[in-house]
């Protein structure tokens, strides 16, 4: 399956939902927030929610800032 | 004391955790500095390599209150967008609201600010604005559901202390929230002299950052706020443009 992450497009195996993608890009759910085709997925619903071909995902964490 | 939005802090120095050259730097600095309140950025994880950009590598939540900005935004959808995502996150309600105007100056877009500020008190978030010294927008701001008001000293990371002492007094005269300054604090008597106009606090990254010894420069901060805040309180004595002598005029030999 093709995403765009991050502005990136990237081929994805064997994931059907959010936590599933992140669960394979080796991200701790508790330390980001997602993005779904620029829909927040709410932490409880990240099991829930499923990705398709072409999605389009944000991964954010916090930085550094002022 | 400093409550803001209905929340109570123990110091009036907050500082940002940007642009540090060290993340231990960073922690041992924010550590001498005293402050609760720290401000981070929400940005894009990297993928492609092990990640320890992450901030929450270095400073605990549960000691610290993590007060997110919409730094690098420039419309007042962008900032309402990170400000959803920061919340996300799970920590508080409160954003450190920026909608900028112009790249050279990081001036605030005080339309889009207003604008902004708007939609997300109605979201239920608590929004400290930064802003700029400029009375009317800082009472708009205030008007629209502001918890805290942050004009700044001088712009985002110029060092160049405060510029317009009379604008922040006014500004805290005609509120009623918080006042913090936000932005342009260079060296400690900056500090100093910012909370001897009777602001509520003071908001820096850069001043301790940027300093040679950021762990030295965060305690002599420490100490300019408290300084600065105890000579407001005490009430100075008045401006005179002739000497009073402090010794008795009487009782001189001959």
């Amino acid at each position: 399956m093709q995403l765009t992450i991050n502005g990136s497009s990237r081929t994805v195996a064997r994931a059907e939902t959010v936590e599933q993608l992140l669960a394979a890009l080796e991200l701790d759910p508790r330390a980001v927030v997602v993005e779904l085709n620029r829909e927040i997925v709410r932490r409880p619903l990240l099991a829930a929610t499923s990705i398709r071909d072409g999605d389009a995902v944000e991964i954010v964490h916090f930085v550094g800032g002022g | 004391m400093l409550e803001i939005g209905g929340t109570t802090f123990s110091s009036r120095l907050l500082v940002g955790t940007g642009r540090y050259r060290t993340n231990t730097d960073m922690v041992e600095a924010i550590d001498a500095s005293g402050a609760e309140v720290v401000t981070v950025a929400v940005r894009r994880i990297s993928l492609d390599r092990a990640d320890d950009t992450g901030i929450l590598h270095h400073l605990s939540p549960e000691r610290y209150f993590l007060l997110s900005n919409t730094a690098g935004c420039y419309t007042a959808d962008d900032a309402i967008r990170y400000a959803r995502l920061a919340r996300e996150a799970g920590f508080n309600d409160f954003v450190k609201l920026e909608v900028i105007g112009d790249q050279d100056t990081l001036l605030p877009d005080t339309a889009g600010l207003l604008e902004a500020t708007r939609v997300l008190v109605a979201e239920g978030f608590k929004v400290m604005a930064y802003t700029n010294d400029d009375l009317i927008t800082a009472l708009r701001l205030e008007d629209a559901g502001a918890v805290a008001v942050m004009p700044l000293a001088s712009p985002i990371g110029s060092g160049l202390g405060m510029i317009n002492p009379f604008a922040i007094r006014t500004i805290k005269a005609r509120l009623s929230v918080p006042i913090i300054v936000d932005a342009g604090v260079g060296t400690a008597s900056d500090a100093c002299l910012v909370m001897e106009q009777g602001v509520d606090g003071i908001l820096m990254n850069t001043a301790l950052a940027a300093a040679d010894a950021p762990v030295r420069m965060a305690r002599a901060m420490r100490l300019a706020v408290e300084a600065g805040r105890e000579a407001y309180r005490a009430g100075r004595m008045p401006k005179r443009e002739i000497a009073v002598p402090s010794s008795p005029t009487t009782g001189m030999i001959a």
